[in-house]
């Protein structure tokens, strides 16, 4: 019985805070938009048959009419993509060298991954647009050592977004990866050694492998929000950044289309389903082979 | 017909397959092998026995090329090997660890080193077969690391560190994670793998019953020096030092002054109201000279009456008895306090034991039982 209850706490937290408002959400991307309050129909107050009979999948068939929603999509998991792998490049060798590090350092190392995340995230992002805008002080700076004779146009662009991405995710990246390489016995790389390794095949042989678990799980827990990124895009990319966040906003605020918003929002989390099963997968492995 | 002894240390003709020369290794200010000079033959089993912290530990990781040499030289069958990275060394080592690979099968850690050579497959697959039979691990071919227990892990590590065949092998501490009755069998399969495969083997080792079991040679090592080097036996009962007596085994130091007595006989005055110990030794001492003689425990009998004609007899009292078993240790307070252990085995059943706590005793022991040392 304590067993249940136990168990039932965390299950009630995501059956109120996730599954019924996936529920709703789902609800009014089956509705109608309307001119009321809520902007669509039909609601509960058109009784149970009008309700039923009200929805359809016209919505969804929309979103495949129009290619600014594929394309949306698309552009999306391609810059999570790329950004997830540029992330992977920036914070492996971070990790690598933190767990490398003498023992006393490590805790300070550790504590400045994690410190950014004292500032808003939102703050972070404006401060870019700070050192990336042509007046920036990347420009500046690459003006007066003379390397460039005219600002870059970095900011909004794909390359801002991209930076902004790595930036804020890195920390993600890092701390699995880390954690994966600090709990690695240093004698195997040596016994890599030993056996006629280089240096360089011991790496690839042993400890790629055996960081295989942080690697995957770092790429999830950044791929997986880049995915729905909207502050970013929007903040840091510019017309041309097509991000299916920033789509999701503009149907919900600007067209206050609350229907197809809802059916662009289901559609995004079917996406991200694949890869989040994936992750539990990798996850729920690792705890086997540990146990 | 006779197998002759094994003991190509004691041959001028021998060219060792090892050889420190003048090895000094520091790490900062700190020095972890002082000098040192030593020979190890092929198809030895070589131990290096000390406490934590003595560079046996170093010695090893410098032969296996995981440490550079700060001064001198070392070869390993007349080649200097300092030039050659531990990926180039004809040196294999067991890691305390075992530091198997887990993320691969028995069988894929047993290939591993094969793998690197780019030998052909077939090749491969007879030396792991080999290897597997030979730690008698067939069985486990297919199991990763963590599914197998740590005697098998303990195989495991053993046969990929001899699959590639090398000239040397090195142990650290190879049995210190298993317990004691494994550790024991252990002991003589890595005898038995050693004397098969004709490897030359160093072990590292802080237990000194493991290196008395195994080696061919022991050397007793202390502070970044080798005190003595011998065969176990002689190790045991001709120490060189009271350190080397005192570390391996248990044993009585007393000390005193020697007086000459004849050929090889000395009296060494150890006490006042103390009749002098005669003790036999083939090292000279002067007149006067301090001298501490070292007796083991199961060289001293024990009585409770005086005993006739003894070389050497002195009364005392029971303080502790110490009842292992196989063996009782009596603890023996003499006059002047100083307390000797004497050992004797339990033939006969406990109930018959005469003697108790607080009885009055005789100890005795031979002129020849004790090594007469200098320091």
């Amino acid at each position: 019985m304590r067993r249940f209850a136990l168990i039932a706490v965390p299950y009630a937290w995501l059956l109120a805070l996730f599954l019924v408002p996936f529920l709703i959400v789902f609800k009014i991307s089956l509705s109608d938009i309307a001119l009321a309050i809520p902007p669509y129909t039909p609601t509960v107050k058109d009784g149970f048959s009008a309700l039923i009979q009200g929805l359809d999948f016209e919505n969804f068939v929309f979103l495949t009419t129009d290619d600014l929603y594929y394309k949306a999509y698309l552009s999306s998991l391609q810059i999570a993509l790329i950004s997830t792998l540029l992330t992977l490049f920036v914070g492996y060798p971070i990790a690598y060298a933190m767990a490398r590090a003498p023992q006393e350092w490590r805790a300070t190392l550790m504590m400045l991954v994690i410190l950014p995340f004292w500032t808003s995230f939102l703050i972070r992002v404006y401060a870019w647009i700070g050192i990336l805008s042509n007046e920036g002080f990347l420009n500046q700076f690459l003006l007066w050592t003379g390397m460039i004779s005219d600002p870059l146009t970095i900011l909004n662009t794909n390359t801002a977004v991209y930076i902004g991405i790595v930036y804020t995710y890195l920390p993600f990246m890092i701390l699995p990866i880390y954690a994966a390489l600090e709990r690695m016995d240093d004698s195997l790389i040596e016994a890599a050694e030993d056996l006629g390794c280089s240096r360089l095949t011991a790496f690839w042989l042993v400890t790629i492998p055996l960081s295989r678990n942080g690697i995957i799980a770092g790429c999830f827990l950044v791929f997986i929000p880049a995915l729905g990124e909207f502050v970013i895009p929007s903040l840091l990319g510019g017309s041309g950044t097509l991000m299916i966040g920033k789509v999701l906003f503009e149907e919900f605020f600007n067209n206050r289309d609350w229907p197809v918003a809802s059916a662009v929002a289901v559609i995004l989390l079917l996406i991200l389903i694949i890869p989040i099963v994936l992750f539990q997968r990798n996850q729920q492995k690792q705890a086997e082979a540990e146990a | 017909m006779s197998t002759p002894v094994f003991a190509p240390w004691n041959d001028p003709n021998e060219t060792p397959l090892i050889r420190f020369k003048g090895v000094t290794k520091r790490f900062g200010d700190f020095t972890a092998i002082d000098d040192l000079t030593q020979d190890i033959y092929a198809k030895e089993f070589f131990a290096l026995l000390g406490p934590s912290g003595c560079g046996k530990t170093t010695m090893m990781r410098m032969l296996a090329g995981f440490e550079t040499v700060t001064k001198g030289r070392i070869e390993l069958a007349g080649q200097d090997i300092a030039a050659v990275p531990p990926n180039q060394r004809a040196v294999n080592m067991m890691f305390q660890s075992y530091a198997l690979f887990p993320h691969l099968s028995v069988y894929e850690n047993i290939a591993f080193g094969l793998r690197r050579d780019k030998l052909p497959k077939d090749k491969i697959d007879a030396r792991v077969a080999e290897m597997l039979k030979l730690t008698r691990l067939e069985k486990f071919a297919r199991r990763k690391p963590h599914q197998i227990s740590g005697g098998q892990r303990q195989r495991v590590a053993l046969a990929r560190s001899l699959a590639k065949g090398p000239k040397l092998l090195l142990l650290d501490e190879p049995l210190g994670a298993l317990d004691k009755k494994l550790r024991q069998e252990t002991q003589f399969e890595l005898m038995d793998i050693q004397e098969t495969t004709g490897t030359t083997f160093v072990i590292v080792t802080h237990d000194q019953e493991e290196a008395m079991t195994v080696a061919s040679r022991v050397a007793v090592m202390d502070e970044g020096r080798i005190i003595q080097v011998a065969t176990p036996d002689g190790i045991y009962e001709t120490p060189n030092s009271v350190y080397v007596a005192d570390f391996i085994g248990d044993v009585n130091i007393i000390s005193g002054t020697a007086k000459a007595n004849g050929k090889d006989q000395y009296f060494v005055d150890w006490g006042v109201n103390q009749a002098p110990i005669l003790a036999h030794s083939e090292r000279p001492f002067s007149e006067g000279q301090e001298c501490h003689l070292a007796i083991r425990p199961e060289k001293i009998s024990i009585t409770k009456e005086k005993p006739e004609e003894a070389e050497n007899a002195v009364q005392g009292k029971v303080l502790d008895i110490a009842y292992l078993g196989n063996l009782s240790t009596y603890h023996v307070e003499l006059p002047g306090g100083q307390i000797i252990k004497a050992q004797t085995a339990n033939t006969r059943r406990l109930s018959r034991r005469g003697i108790t706590w607080e009885d009055p005793v005789w100890i005795r022991w031979n002129a020849t039982a004790g090594v007469l040392l200098e320091h």
